[in-house]
């Protein structure tokens, strides 16, 4: 007869069994697993007997009091203002627009206008490249640390984990624009990285030997680091001719 | 119920801070609850709670109206408990290393006034909180709010991996280990021969 496992009884416990029926007519049947079933039961049956404080019954106004004066303003715009207010503000920009037409005119002209950054497409791509270089480089750092971690000893990954945490709340720009300038396969890697990385912020700040394994063997089966350095290598030979390419358009504009 | 928490949080959402002080008064104390089991210290999650109403306030444009307002809500008050505990325990480590003496003092969930009735029982019921709430206290940051959000809120281990953002085998495994060092350290009281 096989046992329930401990994750088995845990499951049962709070019936996220996927087959709670067997589990129960296991349990009928089985002393061993019905003792380590009850123990379990007493164990957290204990951990209930934790009290929370009661907070007091004005708790709800006093939070309220306590953040009111810390809430940032909405639509601060629409407050009302004074009509002179307005009046003043319109003619300052009137008297700005005519400045601006006045300079235009008079203002000595180049003979080409230079290329403008913002207005070019692929000026986005360039600095979201250059922008996930240096992120895959950094998140390869953290992961090649944990790889290379001492196969025997406990590992405090405190400091991994903090830079793990700042990568992922990055990621989620890199991402986003990758996604909105089309780079699917970046956004992909990104995404995959995102996940590793949320797990190792996640995870017990002390891993064990068994842990390192596990984590070093999820890291070897999704490729990830692999990925990761085809991925900088691509970006960097992408971000070069770029760059180069750029700067001979521009050239052969002026 | 949840009607109304949406629309509050519309209502908020265009700068009525009234239908926010709804939210907050429905609210506080389940979030209170919450950043207290995670934290294991009253002050703090009295911090927890107000920086979590913060937090939701600036954030409510990303609410999306399908979800639910309070599980969103416990998940930022779930974070701001793991920055809190996270920054609390580095800070410890740097201090002083840990030791059951100091770990008395400091959490004042071991010096809870009891509500048992004679001095016998009063004083093993708080034994029993004082060792609870050591072994709590030992977990890691994410083995305590992931057991936290199972055991005591009730979340189902893929609600309790969308608050941690990880997978829900991942945060199957972190409650697995919390009830696995949970029971090594409470098992001797809560045999029936004690």
């Amino acid at each position: 007869m096989n046992h329930l496992t401990e994750e088995q009884l845990i499951l049962h416990y709070y019936g996220e069994e996927g087959d709670a029926l067997a589990a129960e007519q296991h349990l009928d049947e089985c002393n061993t697993c019905r003792d380590h079933f009850t123990s379990l039961q007493r164990v957290l049956n204990v951990v209930d007997s934790l009290p929370v404080p009661d907070p007091g019954a004005e708790y709800a106004t006093r939070v309220w009091s306590q953040i009111e004066g810390r809430l940032p303003s909405r639509r601060r715009f629409l407050v009302p203002v004074f009509p002179w207010r307005w009046l003043a503000a319109g003619a300052a920009f009137a008297g700005l627009l005519v400045a601006a037409f006045l300079a235009g005119r008079f203002y000595p002209q180049p003979r080409k206008p230079q290329t403008m950054a913002s207005a070019d497409p692929q000026h986005g791509e360039r600095v979201l490249l250059v922008a996930v270089g240096d992120y895959l480089e950094r998140s390869q750092m953290v992961l090649i640390e944990l790889a290379n971690a001492h196969p025997h000893k406990e590992m405090d990954i405190t400091s991994q984990q903090e830079r793990a945490g700042d990568l992922v709340s990055e990621s989620r720009l890199y991402r986003q624009t990758a996604e909105h300038t089309g780079n699917h396969a970046v956004a992909g890697i990104l995404e995959e990285l995102d996940r590793v990385l949320l797990d190792i912020a996640h995870a017990p700040s002390k891993l064990s030997p068994g842990e390192l394994e596990t984590l070093r063997q999820r890291l070897e089966a999704e490729g990830i680091l692999f990925k990761i350095r085809v991925m900088g290598s691509n970006v960097r030979s992408q971000e070069e001719p770029a760059g180069a390419g750029g700067t001979s358009t521009a050239r052969q504009k002026l | 119920m949840e009607l109304n928490d949406v629309l509050a949080v519309n209502k908020a959402r265009s700068g009525d801070t009234d239908a926010f002080r709804v939210l907050v008064e429905r609210h506080s104390r389940s979030l209170f609850r919450l950043a207290f089991r995670m934290t294991g210290n009253q002050q703090d999650a009295e911090d927890v709670v107000q920086e979590s109403f913060l937090r939701a306030y600036k954030q409510l444009a990303k609410f999306d109206e399908r979800a639910s307002f309070g599980t969103w809500l416990y998940r930022i008050a779930a974070n701001c408990s793991l920055d809190l505990v996270r920054s609390r325990k580095r800070r410890n480590e740097h201090l002083a290393p840990p030791s059951e003496s100091a770990a008395e003092v400091e959490d004042p969930v071991v010096s809870l006034p009891s509500t048992a009735p004679n001095p016998e029982r009063m004083a093993l019921s708080s034994e029993v909180r004082e060792r609870v709430a050591l072994a709590m206290r030992d977990l890691s940051p994410t083995e305590r709010t992931a057991f936290v959000l199972r055991h005591f809120e009730g979340m189902c281990m893929e609600e309790v991996g969308r608050v941690l953002e990880c997978q829900p085998g991942a945060a199957k495994h972190s409650v697995f280990r919390a009830v696995q060092k949970l029971r090594r350290a409470l098992e001797p009281i809560a045999s029936p021969a004690k």
